[in-house]
């Protein structure tokens, strides 16, 4: 039974393994460099490799496109990935549950920290525009939004989250030179961390194409989004978490 | 204005359009821009006085890395205000001996041991005459570096053929950029942009020397500058063709980073009239203020401006957005001539970025690029890449940056930008960007003479859809011209603060750098200005 996870890639034939693999060695293109493509794609399991593309590039580098067979199984079951832990909610659905659950407007702070200025993440899950023909957040009735835009810096978003009562704090994140999108979201999560009280901090939530979905805890923040999350998701999140804190408080 | 006189170079139009409202756009442009430029002339920035003083040879920074020309600039203001300009009362201090030189005078002021006062009479003549020797001698650096550009073009060979290929590095450091912007020039380059660091348009100094950390781009320095000009000569030499330099003439020193760009013979500057306000949240006069002036700088110097209508379309729909792009080209154009630039140095910016899905896509993209080719004919253009509907789909992409290619060719693009297929997956790899020049140069060889068969039907899906975008581009530019939002403020500042544009509200009192914009007082004066207003 367990056997049916286990599964091999598809070229043309189930269990033929097939893969390609594209890329450089730092060498100009010969015999010697083909072979050398070989040996790499070898010692990366794929066996036989067949260089199918070798093409000189600029001074000293050749680039290739190898073609072969691995031998490794994969088992999904084995595969942990952060599931979606909460229920997805129309905005209608999203608009009733802060009402029922808040009696207020819920309040959203969000922006791009650091000296990231690519507000494409912030803006689709944010402005009424959207992403993936889903309204941003500013589109939900009982959400106010207030969208800092690009470059705040962490003792800006701070004070912004305070002066507007902020439920909860959004961050995204793009640039990811020298790991600048890990660095900045720890201090930001210290920052709220020192300002509020554990009890009254905003719901923390970062996004951004590279980031790594289980690495929440370590970041400091209640939730991490990847690339291709949607506003309906992360209007979900939030409603369903601080509706959740809300019944256990009362 | 001559612009609007101008006869077009080809006598009938592809895409059916009357002369009568190419001339009608053009004029709304000029009646919405001209209270704009009023506006611009009444004030001066922090900036624009820091870049006169670098036109005097005031460079270099303080041990914290405050260039002098802020301490001597904020010095100045402390004393006796913006208004007037540093000019006066930097040279009457040197009149009256209160340093050897600027530098000395710079540092004395940051110590506090100079007292600054507006000169007046005789006084005033003087250092009148002695700060327009000063400046002078930097404007005259940027004309033999005008002609040194030109000579080396002569000299070296141009690049082959147009478009122009433009490529970008940016890794942070310049030492590093240096290689890589020299390997891309051997691959083909015609144009080499270092990307900026992100961070700097938020910042009121432009850092000095060489550096070698930034985040996503390289900071913007006059010593960074210089070295990479100088690689890319040896560069140009080596492959017989001269090879052109790009950085960004934007953010908060705009004016100061145009003046080094002059300095340091950099040939062509990113340059939008409002990229900077509704993208950075800078104040809008401060940004009119600073654009005029830079783009006055980069007019003498002979550099090729490049507008940043692209990014209208990276943040709303393409389809929906693409008259906000003529809108501004017209816009841009107005304030460039305005400000002295020529149509050869006019790089109007648009892109494709309509959603792939979307039926008859292509044609679309087509129709909005031949539109902007016939509005603008003596202008190079800038044609930019999809980047939104890049996904990880890298063979995709590759076929989309093909389709990207082929409307460039068709439309006789000056300046383009290659995409790459791994955009939005890595900063570009090696290979990345030599399979991005095979794409270019398939299509370019199969098809770059293409534009000698293809007429769009008169009547067709693409020349009534480029109508159709010239007309909502003239009802807008009619729309602003009728805002009366915020009374007694030019209707263009009124529609900014609307969110007319890309929906982002920029009022005129908000935004970054308002605490360096100043009202010119009656007696200001600022050599630079008046040097490159007056003599051309």
């Amino acid at each position: 039974m367990l056997r049916m996870n286990l599964i091999r890639p598809y070229g043309d034939t189930t269990g033929d393994g097939m893969v390609q693999l594209s890329f450089t060695l730092p060498i100009e293109h010969s015999k010697v460099a083909e072979g050398a493509a070989v040996q790499l794609a070898n010692k990366m399991g794929m066996d036989p490799a067949l260089v199918v593309h070798a093409k000189p590039m600029g001074e000293g580098f050749t680039f290739f496109v190898v073609y072969g067979r691995v031998n490794h199984l994969v088992d999904p079951s084995t595969v942990e990935v952060v599931e979606r832990d909460f229920p997805l909610l129309t905005p209608k659905e999203a608009n009733a549950a802060i009402k029922r659950s808040l009696r207020r407007r819920l309040v959203v702070v969000g922006g791009c920290i650091g000296t990231d200025a690519h507000t494409v993440g912030i803006d689709a899950i944010l402005n009424i525009k959207g992403f993936a023909g889903e309204k941003g957040l500013e589109y939900y009735r009982e959400i106010k939004v207030v969208n800092l835009g690009a470059q705040v810096s962490v003792p800006q978003l701070v004070e912004a989250a305070r002066e507007e009562k902020a439920d909860a704090v959004l961050v995204s994140q793009v640039v990811t030179q020298r790991d600048a999108h890990l660095l900045n979201t720890r201090e930001m999560s210290a920052a709220f961390r020192e300002a509020y009280p554990a009890a009254k901090r905003p719901l923390l939530v970062v996004g951004g194409p590279r980031f790594d979905e289980t690495m929440a805890g370590e970041l400091g923040v209640d939730r991490v989004f990847g690339r291709g999350t949607t506003p309906g998701e992360v209007a979900s999140f939030i409603v369903h978490k601080l509706a959740r804190s809300k019944e256990k408080a009362s | 204005m001559a612009t609007t006189k101008k006869p077009m170079r080809k006598p009938s139009s592809q895409l059916g359009i009357d002369k009568t409202d190419v001339r009608r756009a053009r004029t709304l442009a000029r009646q919405v821009g001209k209270p704009i430029v009023d506006l611009a002339q009444r004030h001066t920035t922090v900036s624009v006085e820091r870049a006169t003083l670098r036109l005097a040879g005031l460079g270099g920074a303080d041990p914290d890395g405050t260039p002098w020309v802020n301490r001597l600039a904020d010095a100045v203001r402390a004393d006796v205000g913006l208004e007037h300009g540093v000019s006066l009362p930097v040279w009457d201090a040197l009149l009256r001996g209160e340093g050897d030189d600027l530098l000395t005078l710079a540092q004395k002021a940051a110590a506090g041991s100079v007292t600054f006062r507006v000169p007046e009479g005789k006084d005033a003549t003087r250092a009148t005459a002695a700060s327009r020797k000063a400046v002078a001698a930097g404007i005259k650096q940027i004309d033999r570096q005008r002609t040194a550009r030109e000579k080396m073009v002569a000299k070296v060979g141009d690049a082959p053929s147009k478009p122009w290929i433009y490529l970008i590095v940016a890794t942070g450091d310049i030492h590093e950029d240096i290689p890589q912007a020299q390997a891309a020039a051997r691959e083909g380059a015609d144009v080499i942009a270092v990307i900026r660091s992100t961070g700097q348009s938020l910042l009121d100094f432009v850092p000095e020397g060489a550096t070698r950390e930034g985040f996503a781009g390289t900071y913007a320095t006059q010593e960074n500058f210089r070295l990479m000009r100088a690689a890319l000569d040896e560069t140009s030499r080596e492959l017989g063709r001269y090879v052109r330099l790009t950085n960004y003439a934007s953010g908060l020193c705009m004016p100061e980073i145009a003046t080094l760009a002059g300095l340091e013979r950099l040939d062509m500057m990113l340059n939008d009239s409002m990229y900077g306000i509704l993208f950075r949240d800078i104040n809008p006069i401060r940004t009119f203020v600073d654009q005029r002036f830079s783009r006055q700088i980069h007019a003498r110097a002979g550099i090729i401006i490049n507008t940043g209508e692209d990014n209208y379309l990276t943040t709303a729909d393409a389809i929906e957005a693409a008259h906000t792009v003529t809108t501004s080209q017209l816009l841009n154009e107005y304030f460039a001539k305005e400000a002295g630039l020529e149509d050869w140095q006019l790089g109007l910016g648009h892109a494709f970025e309509i959603d792939p899905e979307v039926p008859d896509s292509f044609r679309l993209e087509l129709a909005h690029a031949m539109l902007a080719r016939e509005l603008f004919p003596d202008a190079p253009l800038k044609w930019m890449p999809p980047t939104r509907h890049m996904t990880g789909d890298i063979f995709k992409g590759y076929l989309l940056d093909g389709f990207f290619n082929l409307v460039g060719a068709l439309t006789g693009q000056g300046i383009l930008l290659v995409g790459m297929m791994t955009e939005a997956v890595v900063t570009p790899w090696i290979s990345d960007r030599d399979l991005a020049l095979q794409n270019v140069r398939y299509v370019m060889n199969a098809a770059g003479k293409l534009h000698e068969d293809f007429r769009p039907a008169p009547d067709g899906f693409i020349a009534n859809r480029a109508r159709e975008v010239l007309g909502e581009s003239i009802d807008l530019l009619e729309e602003i011209k009728a805002d009366r939002s915020v009374p007694g403020e030019p209707p263009l500042l009124s529609a900014i603060a609307d969110g007319t544009f890309g929906l982002m509200k920029r009022p005129a009192d908000k935004g970054r750098g308002l605490e360096g914009v100043a009202h010119k007082a009656a007696g200001y004066y600022n050599p630079a200005t008046e040097i490159l207003e007056g003599d051309k």
